[in-house]
Formats: structure tokens, sequence, C-alpha cells
């Protein structure tokens, strides 16, 4: 907030220059009073309003595709979280060259009336930011961080239709964000009672039992292609075969992806954190807020994998009391307390939190979109980093004349069923990809380069919390035991097509023998009938004869 | 020489087909043509081939390389029959037509060609090929007598009278006559010496007869001048540049033949040839001006010293043309011919001259 007021004294300094040599005038400072009267809090949307580029609003192409995959995550974690399995609609209208429309409507459980303005028309308010646990979602900013971007460019409100189930009224919310306070300020509040929807192509009518309709007005630009949403759209169907897509393009050409697993994934698990993935600033906030009476219980109830027992050890080897109250550590021994519980020896986190694809439903959900004759998936046992158990799937489909053959290979990276399309070079999956030596398997590859074969190679990582090198959530960051982990999955799935192209070679080279016999016998009937002069029938059985024997031996080798 | 090669290509054919209706794989044996497969004849003065043969015996994968050598015998009864040639260039276009079966490359027609010819130990002119490169330059006291292609009359080619040119060997040279007075042959391995000695009118001088190589001697060229010698019982002097491409190429095939053409090489070589020119030892005791040795001149040396029979001879006859010792690069090596035409080469040709017999 200092700035601009530096400003003024520079411009001031500047006037002084360009008038007379005269004596300079006293630089004018300000007290301490003044400078309090301009310090004040900076609301949280004030500050994303300025740094949009943070949360994926860098560029109007960018801007659409971070405001569907918003209202997509949260759609399929709304579905996922109430065991519904995700029918979803998503339609993006074209109003003019540089404004569309996006509407993402789903048939979770619903939000309840009070919440709505807060959910869609407050930063960082959410379910997910506390709790540790694989969701698409974790901070609470994405779709209210949209509804403000639309409201900046367009002026409109988000607008909201949520039931919550049959016999519940659908309530209608148009919603505006006051950036200055971080607070939702509805601008209409619709009972509808029934909620009846128009399909956008075919016109059938339908009644909404229960879900949630999402509708902005952005600033944009659509573009097609990998980066763009209809890349996102398809690859969030592979990494998701258990909901049903519908996206009606801005072209209106309309594109279905159909359910094609029939059972909900796994829900994942929460998990309290485990103290080998903290930080001393946590531990102090921990220390500060916990409800726990000694800091022995606090270890206990507040950790992972943290037992009575073990706890007595790690406050003993810290040097405190047994007793000591937590608030009291966190001002004088936390440090201490930090160190032993770095060293204490302790079970590896949970690990059956996690919910993957697995690897049938990863090839199913290849398949769906990937036309290839070959197709491998593996989905490793759950490992750690920094204390947080995570999990890498990978998955490939090969060959099969569609794909391109000499070009690099095409990678779709998935963190928690989320496509990552940006930052792809930063990424701690591509970097794997480009280290593991892929000639093993029978495929190209130049140094330091994506292998070049025909193929989709798809790494998906889960995790109650993923590392991400940045807030817009592009990139994986490359912690050894993530780069490890990825690794070990290609290799399982680079093994099993090495396999299968060595397979391929064999077959292509028993053909190639078959084919030599066919193509080359005539001309040793005809050499043979040009010197013996031999007549046709005769030339017909030496070939009938000799094309025999070697099919045999063929047969035999 | 002249027996016709039909029959053995019909017999060949024969087995081939036999031991295909017999539903047993057919093989064809060839002998191996490489200098590992010769051995020097140290009385008779050439490189004979050794008994080692691979035998190509047709399975899945040799069936394409089989069919093409059949089809490259029939051409070659065609040509035969018919009294016609074509060269190794037509006789690949003519696989042109072998739809599936056809070269891709001409070396690889060429390769199957040899075998062929290895195939049946005759002469690939036999088997009516003949190559596409000149036989060699000669001029001097020679009259050659050969045939009008066409009404069979003899024809006198007189070898003083092609001024400052030459009379160009042809490719086939079994039916020549030859009339001479020369004292001996002088066999050049450069066409510059060459049209230097005839710019100096030295075979007037000498009265000889010049032959130019232009490099390896080809076969036409060797069965010339071995036929001529024999002939006219006339001495064979060989002048090469004193490096080891001269001495164990182009020398040694001259003399002794070639590993390529191991089977013929009885006919297709000139024992009787002596060595006229530089030997590394000259340079060590004469302290001739030198220009460094290649890499692959050395490379070449070694080679000859370690694989070649010719230098590896029991009697080690030739001895004072073995290189004494492998040269190196900073050994220096004996100037080209050129190079010391002034100096060493010529004078040593003109003092050979006036001291022979």
């Amino acid at each position: 907030m200092a700035q601009p007021q530096l400003k003024r004294i520079a411009r001031k300094e500047k006037l002084g220059r360009a008038g007379k040599k005269a004596a300079p005038k006293p630089v004018v400072r300000l007290t301490a009073h003044d400078l309090a009267a301009r310090q004040r809090e900076i609301s949280v949307s004030e500050f994303f309003t300025k740094n949009r580029h943070l949360l994926g609003f860098d560029s109007p192409a960018k801007a659409l595709l971070t405001t569907v995959k918003e209202a997509v995550d949260n759609a399929l974690d709304a579905c996922e979280e109430a065991g519904i399995l995700p029918d979803l609609l998503i339609e993006i209208g074209e109003i003019s060259e540089t404004r569309y429309r996006v509407a993402v409507q789903d048939n979770g459980p619903g939000i309840v009336k009070a919440q709505i303005p807060k959910i869609f028309g407050q930063l960082l308010y959410g379910s997910k930011f506390h709790t540790l646990r694989q969701a698409r979602g974790q901070q609470g900013i994405g779709i209210s961080a949209a509804g403000m971007y639309g409201q900046l460019t367009t002026g409109k409100p988000i607008r909201i239709i949520s039931k919550t189930g049959p016999t519940k009224p659908a309530h209608e919310f148009e919603i505006q964000i006051d950036t200055k306070r971080n607070q939702p300020v509805p601008v209409s509040d619709r009972e509808l009672g029934d909620w009846h929807v128009v399909d956008p192509t075919t016109g059938e009518k339908s009644t909404v039992e229960h879900g949630t309709k999402v509708e902005l007005e952005i600033e944009a630009t659509y573009k097609k292609g990998r980066h763009s949403v209809d890349g996102y759209v398809e690859q969030t169907a592979i990494a998701n075969p258990h909901a049903k897509v519908s996206y009606v393009a801005p072209d209106g050409e309309r594109h279905e992806y159909a359910r094609v697993a029939g059972e909900l994934p796994k829900a994942p698990l929460e998990i309290k954190p485990h103290p080998h993935g903290i930080e001393l600033g946590i531990l102090l906030k921990m220390l500060h807020e916990t409800k726990a009476r000694n800091i022995t219980s606090f270890l206990h109830a507040e950790f992972s994998r943290v037992s009575g027992p073990v706890a007595e050890e790690i406050v003993k080897s810290a040097g405190l009391p047994l007793s000591m109250s937590p608030p009291k550590a966190a001002r004088e021994q936390a440090e201490a307390l930090y160190n032993a519980i770095q060293a204490a020896k302790l079970m590896a986190p949970q690990s059956n939190v996690l919910s993957p694809i697995g690897d049938e439903l990863l090839i199913e959900g290849l398949k769906k979109q990937v036309t290839a004759d070959f197709y491998a998936a593996t989905s490793r046992s759950p490992a750690v980093y920094r204390g947080n158990p995570f999990l890498i799937e990978a998955a490939l489909a090969y060959g099969g004349g569609q794909l391109p053959a000499d070009e690099l290979v095409t990678m779709l990276r998935f963190a928690n069923r989320v496509p990552l399309l940006y930052q792809q070079s930063a990424c701690a999956i591509t970097k794997s990809v480009v280290s593991n030596t892929w000639k093993n398997y029978g495929i190209q590859q130049a140094r330091g380069a994506l292998p070049t074969a025909p193929m989709v190679l798809m790494v998906h990582i889960a995790s109650v919390w993923v590392p991400f090198t940045s807030e817009s959530k592009e990139a994986v960051a490359s912690y050894p035991e993530i780069v490890k982990e990825i690794k070990l999955a290609l290799q399982d799935v680079g093994r099993k097509l090495g396999l299968y192209i060595r397979r391929g070679l064999r077959e292509a080279d028993a053909e190639k023998k078959a084919s030599y016999i066919e193509k080359y016998i005539p001309h040793i009937g005809i050499a043979l009938q040009e010197i013996l002069g031999i007549d046709d029938k005769r030339k017909e059985k030496v070939c009938a004869t000799l094309k025999d024997t070697l099919e045999r031996s063929r047969k035999n080798e | 020489m002249s027996e016709s090669v039909v029959p053995k290509i019909k017999k060949e054919a024969k087995g081939v087909e036999e031991s295909i209706l017999k539903r047993k794989k057919p093989s064809l044996r060839f002998p191996i043509r490489s200098l590992a497969n010769v051995r020097y004849l140290e009385k008779e003065g050439y490189f004979e081939i050794r008994g080692r043969k691979k035998e190509r015996t047709l399975t899945v994968n040799t069936v394409k390389t089989f069919a093409q050598t059949l089809r490259m015998m029939a051409l070659s009864k065609t040509l035969v029959e018919t009294d016609d040639i074509a060269t190794k260039r037509e006789a690949y276009y003519v696989s042109k037509n072998w739809d599936e079966a056809r070269f891709l490359e001409q070396t690889e027609s060429d390769t199957v060609m040899d075998d062929v010819e290895a195939l049946f130990e005759v002469n690939r002119e036999q088997l009516g090929f003949v190559p596409e490169e000149k036989g060699g330059d000669v001029a001097g006291n020679l009259i050659v007598i050969d045939k009008d292609p066409n009404t069979g009359k003899a024809i006198r080619i007189d070898c003083t009278k092609f001024g400052s040119g030459a009379y160009s060997i042809p490719i086939s040279v079994e039916d020549l006559g030859f009339e001479t007075k020369a004292k001996f042959i002088l066999v050049i391995e450069t066409a510059g010496m060459f049209q230097r000695l005839v710019k100096h009118g030295y075979w007037k001088k000498a009265n000889c007869i010049l032959v130019s190589m232009g490099g390896v001697p080809t076969r036409a060229c060797r069965r010339f001048i071995r036929r001529l010698a024999d002939v006219k019982k006339i001495p064979v002097y060989v002048f090469v540049d004193g490096d080891p491409y001269g001495i164990s190429n182009i020398y040694r095939t001259f003399k002794v033949g070639s590993g390529n053409a191991a089977h013929i090489n009885e006919f297709f070589c000139v024992p009787q040839a002596r060595f006229l020119g530089i030997t590394p030892q000259d340079i060590i005791d004469y302290k001739l001006p030198t220009h460094p040795l290649k890499e692959v001149d050395v490379k070449r040396a070694k080679d000859a010293l370690k694989n070649d029979p010719f230098f590896l001879g029991p009697g080690r006859a030739r001895l004072e043309l073995r290189y004494r010792r492998v040269p190196t690069p900073e050994d220096r090596t004996p100037g080209e011919i050129p190079a010391l035409r002034k100096d060493f080469g010529l004078v040593r040709a003109y003092s050979f001259t006036s001291s022979h017999r």
C-alpha cells in the first residue's frame, strides 16, 4: 500500500528538477499516523481480482477452460460424495466472439438454500480445505473465482439452480460478489418448485429430481484442440469412466461420453495429517487451536499413526513434561517437539484412504476415446511423500493406425481424476516419462524428449494432497518419491508394451516369410522352365511341392 | 576355356528340380571368393582357389536370392545360346522384368552374377556377361590380329599407328593373334605415365610394347598380356607406384590374380611379370623424397602382410617387394611415380632398358 505514496514523492522530485534550480523544496514525509490511515486489510477477493493469472484466468482461452473445469470438478466431487453416479451436461454458448455462456448441470445431491450464496459468492469457502482426503477441489477458490471473473469481465452475476430432492423445491439464485468484503450479494432469489429442463439438442423436456446447475457469462475465446475445453472434457471422461458426460460445444456440436463403469469408485477416506508431513508453523498453529489438554493427548488425537505410547515417547525424547499444555508448548518448546516428531519412528500413513481408477477402468476409459491395437494399464500400491499417501496409475494405448506414428506420444496427465492441460514440461509426470528408457520396449526416443510412437500415455496421481507447482494446479511437483513411483508405473506398462511389440514383430516377420514364399517360388519355377524346358504342368508341380516343403519347414522353425 | 557353360547350367538346374520333387530343400554350393580361400602356387605363380565352399540352401529366408540366382542362370543360358552378350548393367535392367524378383541395386545383381560365375568355375564372359570398363591401352611394336565382327575377315591392327593415342584392349581377347618383334612388354599403372612415355617415343627407343592398366588391371587386360607374353615368349615388366596400393593391389592382382576371381586366376594373371619400380627399401637405401602415408595405406599394407598369401608365400620369392616393416604415417612413404620422374622413376626405367639382357 506504500506504493502510491512513493510515486507521489517521485513526482514531486521530478517537478522540482524541472523547475528553477532554486533551493529544493523539502521532501514531504508522512507520519506514522498518515500511514496508519492508509493501512487496511486487503480482501482475498480483491487480491485475486488483481492476480487472476494465479487461478488460471490469464488468457481468454484459458479462462473458458478454467471456468468449465471448476464447475465440472465441483459437480463430480458432489455426486461422488453423495454416492450418485454422475450425469453431467456441459453447455457452452457463444454470445459473441469474446463472450461465452457456460452452464454445467449435474445430478448431484443439490445444495441447501442457505449455503448457495457462500459457496458461489465467497472465496476460500469450502468443505475441502480443512481435510486431508482425495478430492478434485482443494482450496474452495475455484468456482467463486470463476464467478468473480465473469462479474469482472461481463458484469453478469453467477446463476445457480439447485434442488436437493424430489419433494424439495428448487431454488434459483443470482449472486454477485462484493470483492472488497469477500461477501456474496444475492441479486435475485427465487423458489421454482419443480425444475423443468429442456435438452439443448433434442428439445426433450424433463424434470430434475435433484442436482445443481451453474451458469456464468464470461469474457473468453473458444479454441478447438487438445489444450482446449474439448480436450479437457474428453480427458475427464477418460479418467472418470463412471460418469456420463454430455458436452455441447460452442459450435453446437454435441459430444456424448457414455458411462463405462456401472459403479462408483471406492469412496476416499478422510485422514488426519501424518506427523512427518507437517511443518513447524503448522504444528504451532495446531498446538494453539487444539482442544487437547496435554501435549501427549494432542499428538495422539490430532495426528494419524501416533498411538498413546508413541506420543509419550515423543514427548519424552523432546525433554518435555508429559502433561504440558499444548499452547504452552507452542510458546516455548515447539521446536524441540517438532524435532522429536521428525526423529520418531512412525508407521507410514494409512494408504487405503485413496481411490484409484484401477487398471481395468483405466483401459475402459482409454478405449472409449482412443482407438488402438494394444492397451495396458497398471495401478500401483500407495506410497508416501512428506507424510501424504499417494498412488500412481499409468495406462497406454498403442498402434492401430489412427495414432500418428512419427510424432511424440500424446501425454494425458491427471491428478485426482482431473486432467492437467498446461505446463506439461514442468510436471513431474512428463519428466519421469522423458527420463524413462523407452528403447527397452522397442520404442524410439530422442535424448531428453518424449518417446516417438503411435501412443497415448496416461498417468494419474491420486493423493490426499497433490503437490502442485502453482495455485492454478497445472503441474505436479517433482518429489523424489513421486517421480520414483511414476517411473515404476511407466516401466510396468512399458514392459507389457514391449512384449506386445516384440510379439508383433515376430508375427510380422512370419507374415513376411509367408509372403516371401508366395512371391518368389513362381520365379524358381520360371527359371527352371527356361533352363530345362519343362512343361507348364511339371513347373506347377515343382512350385507346389516346393511351397509345401517350405511351409512345413517354416512351421517347424 | 571355351567349353560351353550351357550343360553345366542345365545340370545344376536339374539337380535343383530333382531335390524339390523329392521334397528336399535344394542347395547350391558356391566356392568362396576371397583371399582367405586361395593359396599361392609358388611354382606356377598364381593364386589357386582352395576347396572352401558356401552352401546356399533354399529356405524361407533365402528363397528370394535363390530365385534370383536361378533366373540369372536362365538369362546366361539364353545369352550363350543366342550368342549374345549383356553388360552387368544390362543384366541388372533385364531383372526389372522379373517383378518381385527384380534387383533393387546393381550391386545385388553383380554379386549374384559373380556367384554364378564361381559356381560354374568359368569366366563371366563365358556366361554372356561382359564388364563395362575398358580393358587397357596399348602402344608400341605390336600388330594385333582381330576379326571383323560381321564378315569374320582378319583385321591387322598396328599399334605403332595410333600416334599420340592408343589401341584399346577389347573385352574378349581369346581369339586375338599377335605379331611382334618387341623385346619386352612394359605395363604401367597410370595413364599419365603411359602418355608421357608415348610422347617421348619410348617404345621406339626401347623396342617394346607399352600397356596402360589405369589402376587395378581388368581381367581382359591381364588375359591380353598373358596371351601375348605366352605366345610371343617375351618378358613382362610392371611399373607401379611404390605405395601399398601399387604393390599389394595392382601388382599382386596383375601377377597372381585376385580373391574375387579366384576360380579363374590360372588364366587371368601374368605370373611371368616382374616388378619394376621403387620398393620401400629403395626409399631407405637411396634416401628418396617422400610424402606422408595415409592411414588407409598403412591399413592396406598391414592387411597385405597379414592376410595376402602372395606376401606370405613359403619361398618369399618376392622378398624385395615386401615391406621390411609396416610403415607408419610418420614414416613417410615412397613418392608416387610422377613426383619422382626426374630424379628416379624414369632414370630407373631408362637404365633398366640399357642394361636389360
